[in-house]
């Protein structure tokens, strides 16, 4: 979906420059919500201010709320069909993959160790057999990562006094967001 | 009534949202199934199936479902708008405050630490949906059809990341043999 959006409002369009672009997409992309919302609200309001912003956002949310409404209403008469039925009995067991597979690759890119393992399976305790409302394990594990951050951010800037040179690596590879490289990127590509 | 708790319900999911579609999967199951019984597990599954196969966000398609089978079409539109709100305030402030590369590298870090939490979020909502009415012929007869759809489009997503609307369309073509 980045892509299409990139290639409509920066390719395209012409609106955003591409460093700004990415930049905040970093910054849109971590904050909780429907990232599509979220995306739609930053370029609108960046090109025509509030009314853009909704505007770019009844765009990312009307096609959905159509479609699903149109089914809702044909769905439930439609479900009892026993041809219907028997599809989606096939179907069930296959969401339930499709929901199980990319959890354990976001485990695999989040890196996990048998220390930090604890986390996710701590998480899926709570949430699945005690269960806990995910609201307040999300809360809980928000405040532990910040408290995490923290240590790490001072640490930086422990080794920031310590030596310059080390820094500019750590940094930019904590941030990693600096508008220069990924324009160098980009040009290198091609 | 029905409306003050679907405005609250969907401006909570859109606050602790973190993660992408996915990861809000487990609060609204725990909502919407657990806590306030408006949909069924299956009904559920069902509906994420259907997200799946069309375009767009898939909260957006469960609030705008829940809203229509709870409160009719002034619900869907209200679910749909509350699970927004909070992105409309969060992005409008980020726009203003300009965001510091110190405040930055803060919130990257802490959304590294949340990356595990919410990989497992996403796998308890999996595990939350393998029960009985999904799998209606686990422990019956010799051939657990459901679980063997289950692994095999598992094996086909993880490994071979397989398209999940092939894997549907495949998976409810099984079963409309099999059933």
């Amino acid at each position: 979906m980045l892509s299409m959006v990139e290639k409509a409002v920066v390719d395209q369009k012409r609106w955003i420059p591409t460093d700004e672009f990415w930049d905040m997409i970093a910054v849109v992309q971590s904050l909780p919500g429907v990232f599509a919302v979220n995306t739609a609200l930053y370029v609108g309001h960046r090109v025509a201010g509030t009314r853009g912003a909704f505007a770019a956002m009844l765009g990312a949310i009307i096609p959905s709320i159509t479609i699903i409404l149109l089914l809702a209403t044909v769905f439930r008469e439609f479900r009892n069909q026993p041809v219907v039925e028997r599809i989606f009995k096939g179907i069930r067991p296959c969401v339930v993959a499709l929901i199980l597979a990319p959890s354990l690759r976001m485990i695999k890119s989040a890196k996990v160790t048998w220390k930090t393992a604890i986390i996710p399976i701590a998480t899926v305790f709570l949430i699945w057999w005690c269960k806990v409302s995910p609201a307040y394990v999300i809360l809980a594990a928000i405040a532990g990562s910040l408290i995490y951050a923290i240590i790490i951010g001072r640490k930086t800037a422990r080794c920031e006094t310590r030596n310059d040179k080390t820094i500019d690596n750590d940094a930019s590879s904590h941030v990693n967001k600096s508008p220069v490289p990924r324009q160098n990127e980009k040009e290198a590509k091609p | 009534m029905i409306y003050l708790q679907l405005l609250w319900v969907f401006v909570k999911i859109g606050v602790l949202g973190f993660g992408g579609g996915y990861a809000m999967l487990s609060l609204i199951q725990h909502e919407v199934v657990e806590h306030y019984g408006w949909m069924t597990t299956t009904d559920f599954t069902d509906m994420v199936a259907i997200s799946q196969m069309t375009p767009g966000p898939i909260s957006i398609n469960l609030a705008t479902y829940v809203g229509y089978t709870t409160g009719g079409l002034g619900g869907s539109l209200l679910a749909s708008f509350a699970l927004c709100l909070p992105s409309i305030i969060m992005v409008y402030l980020i726009l203003k405050l300009f965001m510091s590369k110190k405040n930055n590298a803060l919130m990257d870090n802490t959304l590294k630490g949340l990356k595990p939490a919410i990989a497992g979020l996403i796998f308890a909502a999996g595990l939350s949906m393998m029960n009985l009415q999904n799998f209606p012929d686990f422990g019956r007869g010799q051939y657990n059809i459901s679980v063997i759809i289950c692994v095999l489009a598992f094996v086909a997503s993880y490994f071979f990341k397989a398209n999940p609307i092939l894997l549907i369309v495949l998976s409810g073509l099984v079963g409309f043999i099999a059933y």
